[in-house]
C-alpha cells in the first residue's frame, strides 16, 4: 500500500477522473459515489415498481387471475423492502454525497474511502435479498415488517439470507451516516455557522443522527429473529415466556424514525427548491430548523401507534395517541413556512418547483389521514385495510419520491452541466401527478369500506376503485421510463447551463462551474464573497 | 471549526482510488452469505454444510483487507498527511460508531426490561387478559423464569446464576481494566513507554481473564444449572446480552492487542495517540454495558 502513499507526493489533486468502469468500482470522489447511489436506487425503483406493478395486476379484479397467494404475499413484501431500503434512502444518501460538500465548502466527504465501502455493499446485500425469490420455498414472504411469528415460526428457509441482507444494509446506512454526520459538523468552510447551513444540510445532519440511532436497533432485532428460528431462543414465543408483541415494539421503535429518516431529506430538497422558484428567501428558517430536531425527537416516542390494536393497556394507547398527534404541529410549522414562502413571490413553475408545490400539497394529504389513524379508536376500524397503505403511500410516494425527483430535475443541471429538457420533464410531472392520484386516492375509500391489505382477492364491492387504481398504478410506472429517458438525454447533452443555473438560486454549490469539477473547494471558499449563504 | 480565515489553510487528505473497500465488501458479503448456508443447512439437520468454506474465504478477504486498511491509515499518519482537521474527522467517527453500539444494547435492554416489566405478567393472566391465562392454566409469573409455559419446547433452567462467585469477580476485572487502561493513556501523555506497554498488556490480561470466567460461567450455566440458550426467556436474554457483551469485550481486547504491538513498535506520542484512545473508548463502553449487565441480569435478576 506504499505505493498509494508514494503516488499522492507527485499528485496535484486536480486531474479529472480515472478511465473505465474501475473508476467507479474503486472510487473515493463524493461525486461519484453520489451518482453511484442515485443510480443504483433507480435500479431498485423500477424493480420494486415492476413487484408493485404485478400487486396491481392481481388486483385489477376480483378473484385470483395472475399469480399465486404466495407469490402475492413475496411481492407484497419484497415490494416493501425494495422499496424503502433500495430506492429511498439510497437515493436520498446519493444526494447527500453530491450536495451535502458543495453546500458546505468541503473538499469531499470526511471519510472517502468508507463512502465507497457504504455504497459497494448495497449490491452484494440486494442481490442477496432478491435472490430470495428463486430459492426453494420462495422469498420472505410475511410483509416488510416482518412480523413475528409469521417471520419466525412460519417463514420460508431464506428467511435467514432477508436477515443477512438486512443486517448489510445497516452497516451500509450506519457507516454512510457518520459519514454525513462527520462531514457537516468537522468540513464546513470557516465562518459556516450551523445555522448558516442550508436547510438539505441541515434535514440530512438529523437524518444521519436518526440513522445511527435506530439502525442497530433493526439489527438488534432481526438478530433476535435469527437466534429463535436457528437456535432455540424464545424472545417472540410466549410458550417459553416470551412476547410476539416484544417484536412489533422492537421494530417499531426502529420503523417510526424510519419513515422520518425517509422524509427529513425531502423536507430538506423541496426547503432548497421553493424559494429559488419563488424567489425569495425561505421563510421561518430557524422555526424549520427547530421544527425538524422537534419532529426527530417526536419520531422516537410515538412507535406503538402502529400497534393500537394489538392489545395494549389503554394507558398506552392513550399515550401514544396524543403525542402522535403532537407531531403535526412541527409538520404544520413546516407546511406553513413552504406556503409563506410563496406568498407574494415571483413564482415560475419549472418542473422542480411542480414537483415541490405536489410535494406540499400530497404530503399533507398524507399527513392529514395520518392524524385520522392517529386516533386509536378511529385506527381499530382502519388498522390494515387500505386506508392505511393510500396514507403512507401519500407520505412516500408524492412525499419522498417527488422530492427526490424534484431534487434531480434542480440540481441535474450542475450535475451534468447540460439543462434538461423543459417540456419532457413537465410531461413527466403530469403524468407522474395524474398516475399518483388516481392510483392511491380510490385506496382511501376502499379502505374505509374495510378492503383489507395484503390479500390477492377482494369482494365484489371493491371492484371498480381496485380497476382505477391498477390503471394509475401502470400509468405512473410506465411514466417512470420518460424519467430515465430525460435524464440520460440530459447526461449525454443538451444546451449548456450556467453556473447558477437557476435565476433565483443562491448558495455555495451554485458558485461553481456547471458541470461541477471532478474536485471541488480543495481550499475551503472564502464566504465573506458569497453574500447569501443559504436561500 | 477554530481554523480561522487568515490562518494557512491545511489541506484535507482525500485519497485517491483504493481497492480497499471493494474487497472488504466481497469479504463482509461473503462472510454472512457462508453464514446464512450454515445457518439453513443447520437447521434443515443437515451434517456438511458448503457455507463454512464460503465463511472462511469471506473471513480471509475481510481480515486481510481490515489489515491493510488500517496498515495503510497508520502509514498515511506516520507520513504526515493528515491535518489535525483530519483527526478530529476520526474523533467524530469513533464516537457516532460507539453510540450506534449504545443502541444496539439499548434494543436487547429494552427486551429484557418489557418481559419483566409487562409481558410474563400478562402471559400469567395479569389486566383480565383471559385467553392467555386459558392458554396456560397453571403458569405463575415469575423471575428468574424457570419455570416456562411450555416446558416441553423450553424446558427452563433448575436455577438462576447468582451474582456472587464469577459474575463478581468478572466485574472486578473488567472496572479494574478501565482503570489500567487509563494509566497506560497516561504513561503516553507522560512519554513513559515503559508504562503504556506494562499497562496496557495488564489491560490485555484482565479482558483474557475476564473471557475465560465467562466461559468457565456458560459451563457452570449449562452443566449444573440447566440455564441453556432455548430454557425460555431467562435463558434467552441471559445469553444474548452477556453473549453480545462478551463479543464486544473479545473485539476489544483484540484491538488493545492490537494497540499493544503497535506500542511496543514504537507507535504514538502525547499528541498523535488516536487509534490507542480509540480502543480505549470502546473498552470503558464495554465496561459500562457490563455494569448494566450486572446490575440488571446479575443482581436484579436472580
Amino acid at each position: 500500500m506504499s505505493a498509494v502513499i508514494e503516488e499522492h507526493h507527485h499528485d496535484d489533486h486536480h486531474h479529472g477522473p480515472a478511465k473505465g468502469i474501475m473508476r467507479w468500482v474503486f472510487t473515493t470522489n463524493h461525486k461519484d459515489i453520489g451518482t453511484l447511489y442515485l443510480w443504483f436506487s433507480f435500479a431498485m425503483f423500477l424493480l420494486g415498481g415492476s413487484f408493485a406493478l404485478v400487486i396491481r395486476a392481481e388486483l385489477f379484479q376480483p378473484g385470483l387471475q395472475i399469480v399465486e397467494p404466495e407469490f402475492f404475499n413475496q411481492m407484497t413484501t419484497m415490494h416493501g423492502l425494495i422499496m424503502v431500503f433500495g430506492a429511498v434512502m439510497p437515493a436520498f444518501v446519493g444526494l447527500a454525497n453530491w450536495l451535502v460538500p458543495m453546500m458546505i465548502g468541503a473538499p469531499d466527504m470526511a471519510l472517502p474511502r468508507m463512502n465507497n465501502y457504504s455504497f459497494w455493499i448495497l449490491p452484494f446485500a440486494f442481490t442477496m435479498l432478491a435472490s430470495t425469490l428463486l430459492m426453494e420455498g420462495g422469498g420472505p414472504n410475511f410483509g416488510w415488517t416482518f412480523y413475528a411469528p409469521l417471520s419466525t415460526e412460519q417463514g420460508p428457509p431464506s428467511t435467514t439470507f432477508f436477515i443477512f441482507a438486512v443486517h448489510l444494509m445497516g452497516i451500509s446506512s450506519i457507516m454512510g451516516s457518520i459519514n454525513v454526520i462527520v462531514t457537516i459538523l468537522n468540513l464546513r468552510a470557516p465562518g459556516l455557522t450551523l445555522m448558516q447551513m442550508p436547510l438539505f444540510v441541515w434535514t440530512w445532519l438529523i437524518t444521519a443522527f436518526l440513522l445511527i440511532a435506530v439502525m442497530p436497533v433493526l439489527a438488534g432485532v432481526v438478530t433476535m429473529m435469527l437466534m429463535d428460528i436457528h437456535f432455540g431462543t424464545a424472545f417472540f414465543n410466549a410458550g417459553g415466556g416470551g412476547d410476539p408483541v416484544l417484536f412489533q415494539h422492537v421494530f417499531w421503535f426502529f420503523g417510526h424514525p424510519e419513515v422520518y429518516i425517509m422524509i427529513l431529506p425531502a423536507f430538506g430538497v423541496v426547503s432548497a427548491i421553493i424559494p429559488t422558484f419563488a424567489r425569495k428567501r425561505l421563510f421561518g428558517y430557524a422555526s424549520m430548523v427547530y421544527a425538524t430536531s422537534s419532529i426527530a425527537f417526536l419520531s422516537f416516542i410515538v412507535w406503538a401507534h402502529h400497534m393500537f390494536t394489538v392489545g395494549m393497556p389503554l394507558a398506552g394507547e392513550l399515550y401514544f395517541m396524543y403525542a402522535t398527534m403532537l407531531i403535526a404541529i412541527p409538520t404544520g410549522v413546516k407546511v406553513f413556512n413552504w406556503v409563506a414562502t410563496m406568498w407574494q413571490g415571483a413564482m415560475t413553475f419549472e418542473t422542480p418547483m411542480l414537483f415541490a408545490i405536489a410535494f406540499v400539497i400530497l404530503f399533507t394529504i398524507g399527513g392529514l389521514s395520518g392524524l385520522m389513524l392517529a386516533i386509536g379508536p378511529a385506527d381499530f376500524q382502519y388498522h390494515d385495510t387500505y386506508f392505511v397503505v393510500a396514507h403512507f403511500h401519500y407520505v412516500l410516494v408524492p412525499g419522498s419520491v417527488f422530492s427526490i425527483m424534484a431534487a434531480v430535475y434542480y440540481w441535474l443541471p450542475k450535475w451534468t452541466g447540460n439543462m434538461y429538457d423543459e417540456a419532457l420533464g413537465k410531461l413527466h410531472f403530469w403524468l407522474s401527478f395524474v398516475g399518483i392520484n388516481v392510483l392511491f386516492f380510490p385506496q382511501h375509500f376502499v379502505g374505509l369500506a374495510g378492503m383489507p391489505r395484503r390479500v390477492p382477492d377482494y369482494n365484489l364491492q371493491f371492484a371498480d376503485y381496485n380497476m382505477v387504481s391498477s390503471v394509475g398504478a401502470f400509468l405512473f410506472g410506465f411514466s417512470q421510463l420518460l424519467f430515465l429517458f430525460i435524464v440520460i438525454k440530459c447526461v449525454r447533452g443538451g444546451v449548456k447551463a450556467t453556473d447558477q443555473v437557476w435565476e433565483g438560486a443562491h448558495g455555495l454549490e451554485w458558485t461553481i462551474p456547471s458541470p461541477a469539477p471532478y474536485h471541488t473547494f480543495t481550499t475551503p471558499p472564502d464566504l465573506k464573497d458569497i453574500s447569501e449563504a443559504h436561500g | 471549526m477554530s481554523t480561522t480565515s487568515n490562518e494557512a489553510y491545511e489541506p484535507y487528505y482525500v485519497p485517491e482510488q483504493s481497492k480497499l473497500p471493494i474487497f472488504a465488501s466481497i469479504g463482509i458479503f461473503l462472510t454472512v452469505y457462508g453464514m446464512g448456508n450454515i445457518l439453513i443447512d443447520m437447521s434443515a439437520g443437515e451434517d456438511h454444510s458448503l457455507g463454512i468454506w464460503i465463511l472462511m474465504t469471506g473471513g480471509l478477504v475481510l481480515g486481510f483487507t481490515l489489515f491493510t486498511w488500517f496498515s495503510t491509515v497508520i502509514k498515511e499518519n506516520h507520513a504526515k498527511m493528515y491535518s489535525a482537521q483530519m483527526n478530529r474527522s476520526f474523533v467524530w467517527g469513533m464516537s457516532w460508531f460507539i453510540l450506534s453500539e449504545v443502541f444496539f444494547f439499548a434494543a436487547f435492554f429494552g427486551a429484557l426490561f418489557y418481559v419483566r416489566m409487562f409481558s410474563i405478567d400478562w402471559i400469567a393472566g395479569e389486566g383480565g387478559r383471559g385467553p392467555s391465562d386459558m392458554l396456560w392454566p397453571g403458569f405463575e409469573a415469575a423471575w428468574p423464569l424457570l419455570n416456562t409455559p411450555d416446558m416441553e419446547r423450553f424446558p427452563g433452567a433448575h436455577t438462576s446464576m447468582g451474582w456472587f462467585g464469577l459474575p463478581l469477580v468478572n466485574t472486578i476485572l473488567l472496572v479494574a481494566s478501565s482503570f489500567t487502561v487509563n494509566i497506560a493513556h497516561h504513561g503516553i501523555k507522560e512519554g513513559n513507554r515503559q508504562k503504556l506497554v506494562l499497562w496496557l498488556a495488564i489491560t490485555v490480561a484482565l479482558g483474557i481473564a475476564f473471557l475465560i470466567c465467562q466461559v468457565l460461567e456458560y459451563q457452570h450455566a449449562y452443566d449444573e444449572l440447566g440455564l441453556t440458550l432455548n430454557a425460555g426467556i431467562y435463558g434467552t436474554t441471559f445469553y444474548m446480552l452477556t453473549g453480545f457483551h462478551g463479543a464486544h469485550v473479545t473485539l476489544g481486547t483484540f484491538m488493545l492487542a492490537v494497540m499493544l504491538g503497535r506500542a511496543i513498535k514504537g507507535h504514538f506520542r502525547d499528541d498523535d495517540c488516536f487509534g490507542f484512545e480509540a480502543a480505549a473508548w470502546y473498552w470503558h463502553f464495554v465496561d459500562v454495558v457490563w455494569i448494566g449487565l450486572f446490575v440488571f441480569v446479575y443482581i436484579l435478576g436472580s
